[in-house]
């Protein structure tokens, strides 16, 4: 049993290596030859795959941390504690990922800090700005003790444990905040978007998706972990979180049927156009499936179930956000786009840093909370994961 | 200083590239022809119809910018002359404002290590200093004028009202996107010549400022629900707790806690 274990994790290792590799070679070439040269990117499209999946679901998958960490703190679900730790965890990389991606996609990222000093409130962008700071801070902050613990800085974890409350409803009004500024920032492009992701009410649309997406990525990360460490897994937490993302993406569904009911735009999803396919893709695939697989007993308490239904969920968050920041700025046929291999590169190069960059972390510190609770009964199990 | 304009008659215009030529001149640009507006051309000259028809783009200069408003660390400003102006030493390379302007006016030094947004500036320092823009300057027809904004605002109804039927009954940028600067007249459709005609006649900027806006309620609102809601379940569970420590009547666990019954 051992043995095919070890040689998935390796295959999967070797996958991860490679594209990193890909990553730094695009990154190389990025930084010495310039956007030009390494993207796709033109004057009538200046935004590519960087800001819509990078930045937009980077920032969304995070989305788990402000949840989970509602639910524990504010809400006082105190069984939900066990995946705090590992959602808090893929939060921060989730946000250390996007100020990554946009040291690549920034002309002049050695310009990055203007927006501390050069203020403009009436600036969308503004906001994201000061969100992905601050809560990048919260987040470090908020997964600190961790890190504090392992190196026995008892004065300063017990400092941090102190202002865990404020610092928990600090971290809830950022990230909301922060998701649907995120929406927001397409509001003032009504005449180039496709009326299929253009609305007003897209920073909510934003907030509810990543409330979906967010869950999905815990429940996608437990399986991982599950699997790589060699962990239990919590399955009836899990159940009850699919439970929540079952009806979020109901009333995402709804929302977002209702808005183009509203501006007399559901019309455009079936006129056979790229925009209209993409469109079905994603409510079809992303939402609609997952939504009937969620509420199927069965599916939500097996472990294959909630992982295929918890990826559907994260791959038409995806393509949502791609979709509105990519595909409904397309006209066919003199504005179109399609990424180049160092766009690309990046990006899958970041994204396979995150994992890694978990599983680094998990192994070293006590990221599952198992030290604290029960060290004796785990250990040996730890070892044999580290092996 | 009153905002000034241009005023660009298509019915004038004759397709010289007149224009083109001066400015590439008066901002040290690379003299060659395009079609398409770029970070060395700030204004182009297009054919339309078989070339029955010629227009002119530029950045409009917008009364109430959506680009300045879009700048996170405020490269853009509109100066007292009306030219919307963008400071390099600023930027961090985003590319919001090319996103966000619905003229898509800006364009980015794609080729540069150190790239910079680029676009028409209304010659600042030439109006700044009394004269007028270098196309303005330039053109054989009078295709484009310079001149106070509301001064070019009543030529251009002079001229509607005085040649019934030679022009379309409507000044493009009177009211788009909330008025802009640079003004068009034409005999032909505006979108047969390229410019959005689907832009709201507000402001742009306030389509973001309408949320922008709320943050602060938001924020000190959802504060004040969430420790709300901290404090009642945190009170229900320690109440839970004592109760059911209660039940159990074992007095060493009791004394873990203060030992009284919590007050509501
Ligand atoms: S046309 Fe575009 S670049 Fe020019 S002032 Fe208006 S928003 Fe700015
Ligand atoms: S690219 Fe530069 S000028 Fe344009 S919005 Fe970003 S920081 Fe401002
Ligand atoms: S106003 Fe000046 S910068 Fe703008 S197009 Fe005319 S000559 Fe060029």
């Amino acid at each position: 049993m051992k043995l095919p274990r070890l040689a998935t994790l390796s295959f999967w290792k070797c996958v991860a290596a490679v594209l990193i590799l890909i990553g730094v070679v695009a990154a190389v070439e990025r930084y010495s030859m310039g956007l030009g040269a390494t993207t796709h990117l033109v004057d009538t499209f200046p935004w590519g795959i960087w800001i819509g999946i990078d930045i937009l679901v980077g920032v969304g998958i995070a989305a788990g941390g402000f949840t989970i960490a509602a639910t524990v703190y504010i809400f006082n679900l105190e069984r939900f504690r066990p995946i705090l730790r590992p959602t808090i965890l893929t939060a921060f990389l989730g946000y250390v990922l996007v100020i990554c991606g946009l040291m690549a996609d920034l002309g002049r990222p050695w310009a990055i800090w203007h927006a501390m000093i050069m203020w403009n409130p009436h600036s969308v962008m503004f906001e994201v700005a000061w969100c992905v700071m601050l809560y990048t801070t919260v987040l470090a902050l908020e997964f600190s003790p961790v890190v504090l613990e392992r190196f026995k800085l008892h004065r300063a974890l017990k400092a941090v444990k102190a202002a865990t409350i404020p610092l928990v409803i600090l971290g809830v009004v950022l990230s909301t905040l922060h998701q649907s500024s995120l929406g927001s920032l397409f509001l003032i492009i009504p005449s180039r978007m496709h009326p299929l992701w253009y609305s007003n009410i897209i920073p909510f649309l934003f907030i509810i998706s990543c409330v979906a997406a967010g869950l999905s990525m815990t429940i996608f990360e437990s399986f991982l972990s599950s699997r790589a460490f060699g962990r239990e897994i919590e399955l009836p937490l899990l159940t009850d979180l699919a439970r929540v993302v079952a009806v979020v993406l109901a009333l995402f569904f709804t929302v977002r049927i209702q808005d183009l009911i509203n501006r007399d735009a559901l019309k455009y999803a079936f006129d056979g156009s790229y925009q209209s396919w993409m469109f079905l893709l994603e409510i079809t695939l992303g939402v609609i499936v997952p939504f009937f697989l969620l509420i199927i007993r069965k599916v939500r308490t097996s472990k294959a179930g909630l992982f295929y239904s918890s990826t559907l969920v994260l791959l038409g968050f995806v393509a949502h956000r791609v979709n509105t920041a990519v595909t409904s700025m397309e006209r066919w046929p003199d504005r179109t786009y399609f990424p180049s291999w160092q766009e690309l590169g990046i990006t899958m190069g970041l994204a396979a840093a995150g994992f890694a960059a978990f599983a680094l972390i998990a192994r070293y510190f006590d990221v599952f909370g198992e030290k604290t609770h029960n060290e004796e009964q785990h250990a040996p199990l730890r070892a044999v994961a580290m092996k | 200083m009153k905002h000034k304009g241009l005023l660009i008659d298509v019915t004038k215009c004759i397709g010289c590239r007149a224009c083109a030529v001066a400015c590439a001149e008066a901002n040290n640009l690379p003299q060659e022809e395009s079609l398409q507006l770029s970070a060395t051309h700030y204004t182009v000259v297009q054919g339309i119809n078989n070339d029955q028809t010629f227009v002119r783009r530029l950045c409009m200069h917008c009364n109430q910018p959506t680009c300045v408003s879009a700048c996170l660390v405020g490269a853009f400003t509109k100066m007292d002359t009306g030219a919307v102006l963008y400071d390099e030493n600023k930027c961090i390379g985003c590319r919001y404002c090319m996103q966000a302007c619905p003229f898509e006016v800006p364009r980015y030094e794609w080729g540069s290590l150190a790239p910079r947004v680029q676009k028409c500036r209304m010659c600042y320092e030439r109006v700044e200093a009394g004269g007028q823009t270098a196309c303005a300057d330039a053109c054989p027809t009078g295709a484009t004028a310079f001149g106070d904004r509301d001064e070019l605002i009543k030529e251009a109804r002079k001229r509607i009202d005085e040649n019934p039927g030679q022009y379309i009954d409507h000044i493009y940028g009177l009211t788009e996107a909330g008025g802009t600067s640079v003004m068009y007249l034409s005999n032909v459709p505006f979108g047969d010549l390229g410019l959005p005609t689907n832009l709201p006649a507000e402001p742009i900027p306030d389509l973001s400022w309408r949320v922008l806006s709320q943050i602060p309620k938001y924020t000190v609102t959802a504060g004040v629900v969430l420790f709300g809601i901290h404090w009642i379940t945190s009170r229900r569970a320690e109440v839970a707790r004592f109760e059911a420590e209660e039940r159990k009547r074992s007095p060493e666990r009791n004394t873990t806690h203060t030992g009284e019954r919590p007050r509501r």
